[in-house]
């Protein structure tokens, strides 16, 4: 009995045990929020600062910052390596055409495209779900090849040799180059939302599970196929609206342009290079992408030699890329990852 | 008749694929690697013989003395050095690591050779053929290349089946860490693979150079094929391999009989459509994990 | 001092933040049996495989005098050192006799062949080109046992060789080790089972999240010695 009291004694003299919290972000990420709304600012009114031609390869920037971001989230988070994304980027790209020959106007068809690839995505999901790693890849590059096939069949979309967009004739150059600057920079900066969104989300912390272990992600009740779905579903979304800027920039749709595998050799090298599971990553890829691309731009495909051989080298020798070790030191400038204070840190 | 022509075509054009993906099927049963890359090397081993050759009209069987053992050691080094290295690193690096390479390797023939097609002249015997009906014709080229498919799995089994070395490469496909417990040097018999591998898709390259134009983006439809012919016929097996290729022939023949234009969609077509009902392939060796 | 076979200095190994070894030594001299005995995730197992030469780690292993540290798995086989490793690992594609010969391929000259394998369990001869995976797990730790043996070992590395097998069958693949000794082979062998061991151990270590807390000859010890650094109960005074 008396021990007891002992006992109830010791536990009212011992201090209360520190509260735990949560907290999303780091410091890092606080400071670069007022430069990141600063720069968002300038980049929106850069048609009235620039010249057409800057802004032109700025949609172009854009558009591949797009697709970088959506890949990087396929195979960095929901390890879905897939190199058939210009199945999408196609059928985006074809899309706004058809609508465009039957008279919706471009910039309206853009967004319609884009949920159209979503919709496409979701039966093609199932079917190339059913295999993995490399066989996934092989899979997801003949649904692309099949869905060029099918499309060059119709010749009111150009067939073979492709066709000019129309309905946009009505423009003033330069307007028009300012509208589809603005077009590709809210495509990016919404898929970066829409990105950050997902992660932020329980399904991104569902993801990063499956990233390190899949079938222990499964184990412990983590819906595998949906969360890997839903990553696919945003993947086709961008793709879409990547493939609709495509159109749209380019006044024109050809087959082996928009469905050309060399879209995934971008996308992965932009990734790569800047470092695979971070957001930082494929922003900073696609900058060291471009710089080369416009550096290098009289020398054929040396540029791409280039960006090939520095790709393998990351994969190989610098597995996270140059965000990497930035990541690893806590530098995020986007708040996805958890934080636990009051204990020992540890990051996710 | 014209329908079993079409199907003798499809047969012969399976030699072709399965040749091909004879290597495929090696580098990924003993090796793991998804080689990305491995329709670019059949093409840089046209555009070596291309090179080398004394003249344009020298005969490319020729080639096929020295190609082969060339891309043999190419092979070797290359697992010694980089694909070692990144398979260590995991199977998604790898697969990243030759769909660079294959980039780089199609961008740099490029840079070399230009973009224009080329081809690998064999003299007359391109035109020749026999003509057991008026309306079949068995090309000899095609069906020396479909002979030398059949001849090299064989020879492929044969050495695994029989030889210590294949005995190794077995072991090595089956647990790695054993493998170089009980004393095997795994990284040397890693490389006899991976050689074996680059000697056959150099043979499928100049056979590919014989047969038909090639440029240095031809790479990519002779890899989905391949790829396809190793699914289809099931993941560990190397006659599925050759099954695999004969299908995938055959669809593209008989496609073709009906549309010339669609060929090529309905051999696509076929092999999704075994994927969606019978993903492990049509004679699986093993079961995929 | 007797004459040492096997000294291991220091040995340690991570698995990313995991120490699953810390700084262990031991040695076995030539003709001894020597048991390393421990629970789940002690770390025994690890031990063999960092003698074997599948991880790397710093402190110095030298064999007969040489230093093995930083020798490759099959150098080591070439040297001597051969391991039957946990769970068998036999080759699913390989028959019977395919397994064992696959074991002469880096082999040191010597007596031990696949017809002496043969002699030593009766069995095997009849059934050498089947496929293993009909074999019974006690057949199947004997083919693993004769693929190490015809690579004329000097020291064989034995991983949990009584994991999973009925008690009789365990005691058949015991009754092998006396002839293994008397052809001049010395064993190091992991177990689970500490009864086991010490029957048939000269010597013996005990391992307790990777570190050593018990180490002598089995005479030196009472069982609840043994019990106590099995479990670590025992004060940590000996690291």
């Amino acid at each position: 009995m008396s021990e007891q009291t002992e006992l109830d004694k010791t536990e009212s003299m011992a201090p209360p045990p520190p509260t735990r919290r949560i907290r999303r972000s780091t410091r890092a990420s606080r400071w670069a929020i007022a430069p990141g709304v600063v720069g968002l600012v300038v980049l929106a009114y850069l048609p009235y600062l620039v010249s057409p031609n800057s802004t032109t390869t700025l949609v172009d920037f854009f558009i591949l910052l797009t697709l970088g971001m959506t890949w990087n989230l396929l195979a960095g988070y929901a390890g879905l390596v897939s190199v058939g994304q210009q199945a999408y980027i196609g059928v985006g790209a074809y899309a706004v055409l058809w609508l465009a020959q039957h008279g919706l106007e471009p910039f309206v068809a853009l967004p319609v495209a884009a949920v159209f690839c979503a919709v496409v995505a979701m039966p093609l999901s199932w079917l190339v779900f059913r295999l993995r790693g490399g066989y996934f890849a092989i899979g997801t590059w003949v649904v692309a090849e099949v869905l060029s096939l099918l499309t060059i069949r119709d010749s009111s979309l150009g067939g073979g040799t492709g066709t000019n967009l129309p309905g946009l004739d009505g423009f003033d150059p330069v307007v028009l180059g300012a509208y589809t600057y603005w077009a590709a920079l809210s495509v990016a900066v919404l898929t970066l939302i829409a990105c950050y969104v997902v992660l932020r989300s329980r399904v991104g912390l569902a993801l990063t599970a499956v990233r390190d272990d899949e079938r222990a992600a499964r184990a412990v009740g983590v819906l595998v196929p949906r969360a890997k779905r839903i990553v696919y579903l945003i993947a086709a979304l961008g793709g879409g609206g990547a493939g609709a800027l495509l159109a749209i920039s380019q006044l024109n749709v050809q087959p082996n342009n928009v469905y050309g595998v060399q879209w995934s050799a971008y996308m992965i090298f932009v990734v790569l290079i800047g470092g695979i599971g971070t957001l930082e990553g494929p922003i900073i890829g696609t900058i060291v992408f471009f710089t080369l691309q416009q550096t290098l731009a009289n020398q054929g495909a040396w540029y791409l030699i280039i960006l090939g051989s520095l790709a393998v080298f990351m994969a190989v020798w610098i597995r996270q890329g140059l965000w990497g070790p930035l990541d690893r030191w806590g530098l995020r400038l986007f708040p996805v990852g958890y934080r636990v204070l009051g204990a020992r840190s540890e990051r996710t | 008749m014209i329908w079993i022509n079409a199907i003798v075509q499809g047969l012969l054009l399976g030699g072709l694929f399965a040749l091909f993906a004879c290597g495929l099927s090696l580098l990924f049963g003993v090796l793991g690697i998804i080689n990305l890359a491995h329709g670019d090397l059949a093409v840089l081993g046209a555009y070596v013989a291309v090179a080398l050759l004394p003249s344009v009209h020298s005969n490319a069987l020729w080639a096929l003395l020295f190609v082969p053992p060339m891309f043999a050691i190419f092979g070797y080094v290359s697992q010694r050095t980089l694909l070692q290295r990144s398979m260590d690193s995991g199977p998604l690096t790898t697969l990243l690591v030759t769909f660079g390479l294959s980039v780089v390797l199609q961008n740099a023939l490029q840079e070399g050779f230009s973009a224009d097609s080329h081809s690998l002249s064999v003299g007359s015997l391109v035109t020749k053929a026999f003509h057991p009906d008026s309306s079949i014709s068995i090309s000899y080229l095609r069906l020396g290349i479909l002979v030398a498919a059949v001849i090299i799995l064989v020879a492929v089994q044969l050495f695994l089946g029989g030889t210590s070395t294949g005995r190794q490469i077995r072991a090595l496909s089956d647990d790695v860490e054993a493998a170089s417990i009980v004393g095997i040097n795994t990284r040397h018999v890693a490389g006899i693979a991976a050689g074996i591998a680059f000697l056959t898709v150099a043979i499928a390259g100049l056979a590919d150079g014989m047969y038909a134009q090639f440029a240095p983006t031809s790479g990519s439809q002779l890899l989905l094929f391949g790829f396809e012919a190793v699914i289809i016929g099931g993941l560990g097996s190397l006659w599925g391999t050759l099954l695999g290729g004969c299908v995938l022939g055959l669809a593209q023949t008989i496609g073709a009989q009906v549309d010339p234009t669609i060929g090529v969609l309905v051999a696509h077509l076929v092999f999704l459509a075994i994927l969606a009902v019978r993903p492990s392939g049509l004679m699986p060796a093993a079961v995929e994990a | 001092m007797t004459e040492v076979l096997l000294d291991a200095q220091d040995v340690t190994v991570r698995h990313g933040q995991l120490v699953a070894l810390h700084e262990v030594c031991l040695h076995v001299a030539p003709g001894e049996v020597f048991a390393v005995v421990g629970a789940n995730g002690a770390g025994k197992s690890t031990l063999l495989r960092t003698l074997a030469g599948l991880h790397p780690t710093p402190g110095r292993i030298s064999f007969d005098g040489e230093d093995v540290t930083t020798e490759s798995a099959h150098g080591r086989v070439r040297r001597g050192i051969v391991m039957v490793p946990e769970g068998r690992r036999l080759f699913r594609s390989l028959s019977v006799e395919e397994n064992i010969r696959i074991g002469q391929v880096n082999a040191r000259p010597g007596s031990w062949d696949v017809a002496a394998c043969y002699d030593l369990f009766a069995w095997m001869g009849k059934r050498r080109h089947e496929r293993v995976s009909h074999l019974s797990g006690g057949e199947q730790q004997q083919v693993a046992i004769a693929r190490a043996l015809v690579a004329n070992p000097r020291l064989l590395l034995l991983d949990e060789i009584s994991l999973g097998l009925a008690p009789v069958i365990v005691q058949q693949i015991y009754r092998v080790l006396p002839t293994l000794l008397e052809q001049g082979i010395s064993i190091l062998l992991v177990e689970q089972d500490v009864a086991q061991a010490l029957r048939v151990a000269n010597r013996f270590q005990c391992l307790l999240e990777g570190r050593t807390t018990l180490q002598g000859t089995s005479a030196d010890y009472t069982a609840q010695d043994v019990e106590a650094a099995y479990f670590g109960f025992a004060s940590k005074d000996a690291s």
